[in-house]
């Protein structure tokens, strides 16, 4: 009798279930942005993080372990991002669909080279990741090789609709690499830009653009900032000074601001993906804003 | 001959005026070639340089790639197949008021394990090794040992879980902590406190790990519906071990969970939880013990915010769980001597609420307040006149209470300092302030906590 009233409590709760459509479950924004370019409706996508969260520290909270256990298919970074909660999502959902040697787990950072693969590992040196840099988003050229991947991914776990796959993804790319190009001429005037960041988030972004990125206000990746480490680098800046000093939209303003303050430059906050700023709303115009706030306050 | 010879000597006196514009010519042909040639040359050799150098930076970067990547795979290599291993080392300061040896709670029946603080003065808690692995595409394997800071090892879980099922399944078999309740899944090590709530001591002896089976499953919904049951042998408090081929402890949980807006979590859930102990014997001055069954009845939820929904730099956390225990059987009063029996049931119940606050990077504050109701309690050797209330002292009516404050501070997310004050009122007599300070580290592999 117990059992049957525990039972029916819980069954109080339980809601229809979801559509036809592939569900998607994109542990950052900018997959699940790039997943609604290549599937358009044909996707229904739910987003673990937002652009203003640290993508480090999000917790398996209980949406997301249902929303792992209704996937068809996780579209995340990889390369370790996500390690204190993507297993644990994977592992609670019971769902074999999505479990990491099967097609339903996508890792972007597989089909991309990553930079700054530490040569040694030893958490001294802060909060590394073994296998690289993976915030591998800030390089165009690198979304346009995980789309390329996502689309056969897409193809692959759902073969009814390849063809539309297909077709949204060589209109993605066309478009894509039109787009490239104009940031590539538009962010000419940036080359050689001195910057300081507050963390190591869009180093893909300025390698790209030849940007040149003299300093980070983090003592060691994945450590706050410190007042003794800012005031190293504000003696830096009597010799190699930096025009701008640039945080992402998780990371908080304060560091940034006071930097600014004293070295007499701008402090600028740029969105780390699509949603990170009320303008970058998909991912053409996340790139597109990231060049005009970088381009505005460098002056160009 | 002569004509020969003649025309030997003649031939080339008559050339000579031609040869010689020739030569010139041929000279001059020849000369400009050189030139040419080695304008050429030239211009091959500094394309070639050029692609030597180009071809050089290439090969560096090259190697450079190729190193990282073999290092990178070395790297995977030697790590490929082996477990994931993490080790959490803990350590204390305890200042406490009252003796930790004659720790109780009073009115309730003893759960048999030390639940209490552990030693005054300085002292190495116990540190967890962990390991966890895919056995192969179906199962995983984990093994968290215990060990004790004055020796022995402790196989505090060791269990396999099924990777392949579907449908929102999950079955684990092997020594595991029950999902019952919130708190009980979760290792010490991750709690917000230095100890566990007076509820989870004085109903499952801190915290439930039996060997058994679990089943869960998941609904497929936007809400989190997680459904579940286990069934063990009933290893510990509230069971008692018995030499039976069935299982002797059964669970039943039922969680539900999800978001309100980007910076509201939440979870609610409820657990039932039954045992049939057997000769369950426990120490109050002779020592008794009770035959019979045990139910507990396990309300949780948990409510946590965070600005933006990023706990990074500030974030709350709000949890309470009420428990409700009814025990009825039978109660030998001194088995090791008159050996009386008599029946015994009890209606008890308890709760807690916490709340954890991380005002800025690095530092929480947390409050937590306990309370057990004892409830009522019948003891038939009371009532039948053949013992007094006496006779059972641990049992007489008391509501212990705990209150308790925090503040910790995390470098970063792999060691934790914190400062702890309590005043325990476990006891009836007198209440216990403490005062901790601790230290917890946690080495190797990326913990994963679960929520």
């Amino acid at each position: 009798m117990k059992l049957r009233i525990l039972f029916f409590v819980l069954s109080l709760a339980v809601a229809a279930p979801a559509g036809a459509a592939l569900n998607v479950l994109a542990c950052e924004p900018e997959w699940g942005a790039l997943t609604r370019e290549l599937a358009g409706d044909r996707a229904k996508v739910y987003e673990a993080s937002t652009a203003l969260q640290d993508v480090h520290h999000i917790q398996a909270r209980p949406s997301l372990i249902a929303a792992a256990r209704r996937a068809d298919l996780v579209v995340c970074t990889g390369a370790e991002l996500e390690i204190g909660w993507l297993p644990l999502l994977t592992s609670e959902s019971g769902n074999a669909r999505i479990q990491p040697n099967a097609p339903g787990y996508f890792e972007a950072a597989r089909y991309v080279n990553l930079i700054e693969i530490p040569k040694r590992l030893d958490r001294r040196e802060g909060d590394v990741h073994p296998m690289g840099n993976p915030h591998i988003q800030t390089d165009p050229r690198n979304v346009a090789k995980v789309a390329k991947a996502l689309a056969e991914r897409l193809q692959k776990i759902d073969p009814a609709n390849a063809a539309w796959y297909q077709q949204r993804y060589q209109a993605f790319d066309q478009r894509w690499q039109q787009a490239i190009a104009r940031w590539q001429s538009e962010g000419a005037p940036l080359k050689g830009l001195k910057i300081v960041v507050h963390h190591e988030a869009f180093d893909y972004l300025f390698r790209w653009l030849g940007v040149d990125q003299v300093g980070t206000l983090e003592p060691l990746p994945g450590v706050e900032p410190t007042i003794s480490h800012m005031s190293q680098l504000l003696e830096a800046q009597k010799t190699n000074p930096a025009k701008l000093v640039v945080r992402a939209s998780f990371n908080d303003p304060r560091a940034s601001q006071w930097f600014a303050a004293r070295a007499g430059i701008p402090a600028v906050m740029l969105p780390f993906s699509v949603g990170g700023d009320k303008v970058s709303t998909d991912l053409f115009s996340w790139y597109d804003d990231m060049l005009s706030i970088l381009l505005k306050a460098a002056g160009k | 001959m002569l004509v020969a010879a003649a025309l030997a000597c003649t031939v080339p006196v008559a050339a000579r005026a031609d040869t010689r514009d020739e030569i010139a010519q041929i000279r001059q042909q020849i000369e400009q070639m050189k030139k040419d040639y080695e304008a050429r040359i030239d211009a091959l050799e500094k394309r070639l340089a050029a692609a030597e150098a180009e071809g050089d930076k290439a090969q560096q970067e090259a190697s450079q790639a190729q190193s990282a990547a073999n290092s990178a795979a070395q790297q995977q290599r030697a790590n490929a197949f082996n477990p994931a291993v993490s080790l959490v080392l803990q350590g204390h300061y305890a200042n406490l008021s009252q003796d930790p040896n004659t720790y109780r709670i009073g009115g309730f029946i003893p759960s048999g394990q030390d639940v209490g603080p552990d030693k005054r003065g300085l002292s190495l808690a116990e540190s967890e090794l962990f390991f966890k692995a895919n056995a192969d595409p179906y199962f995983s394997g984990t093994l968290i040992a215990s060990l004790a800071p004055d020796g022995g090892v402790d196989v505090e879980n060791g269990y396999l879980e099924t990777l392949a099922l579907s449908h929102g399944w999950t079955l684990k078999a092997g020594r595991f902590f029950s999902k019952i309740g919130y708190l009980n899944e979760q290792h010490q090590h991750a709690l917000d406190f230095i100890d566990a709530p007076l509820p989870y001591r004085a109903f499952l002896g801190g915290q439930l790990g039996d060997d058994g089976v679990q089943a869960k499953w998941i609904a497929p919904t936007d809400l989190l519906v997680e459904l579940g049951g286990e069934a063990g042998r009933g290893r510990n408090f509230p069971a008692s071990d018995r030499n039976k081929n069935g299982a002797s402890l059964g669970t039943l949980f039922g969680h539900v969970g999800g978001d309100f807006g980007v910076e509201n979590s939440w979870r609610a859930g409820i657990s039932y939880l039954e045992t049939s102990p057997d000769d369950r014997t426990y120490e109050d001055g002779v020592t008794n013990a009770f035959t019979g069954h045990s139910r507990l009845w396990i309300a949780d939820a948990v409510w946590k915010w965070a600005p933006n929904g990023d706990p990074t730099r500030r974030n709350f956390k709000l949890q309470g769980e009420y428990f409700h225990r009814r025990e009825s059987g039978t109660l030998t009063y001194d088995t090791t001597g008159i050996a009386l029996p008599g029946d015994y049931g009890s209606n008890q119940s308890g709760w807690y609420a916490q709340a954890v606050y991380q005002f800025m990077p690095r530092w929480r504050v947390g409050a937590r307040y306990d309370r057990l109701s004892p409830g009522s309690v019948t003891i038939g050797q009371v009532d039948s006149g053949a013992l007094t209330a006496a006779d059972f002292p641990i049992l007489q009516s008391y509501a212990p209470t705990l209150q308790t404050a925090m503040i910790d501070y995390s470098p970063s997310e792999f060691s934790l300092l914190r400062l702890q004050f309590a005043r325990d009122k476990s006891r009836p007599d007198a209440p216990d302030d403490q005062i901790f300070l601790q230290y917890i580290l946690s080495l190797g592999a990326h913990p994963a906590h679960t929520w």
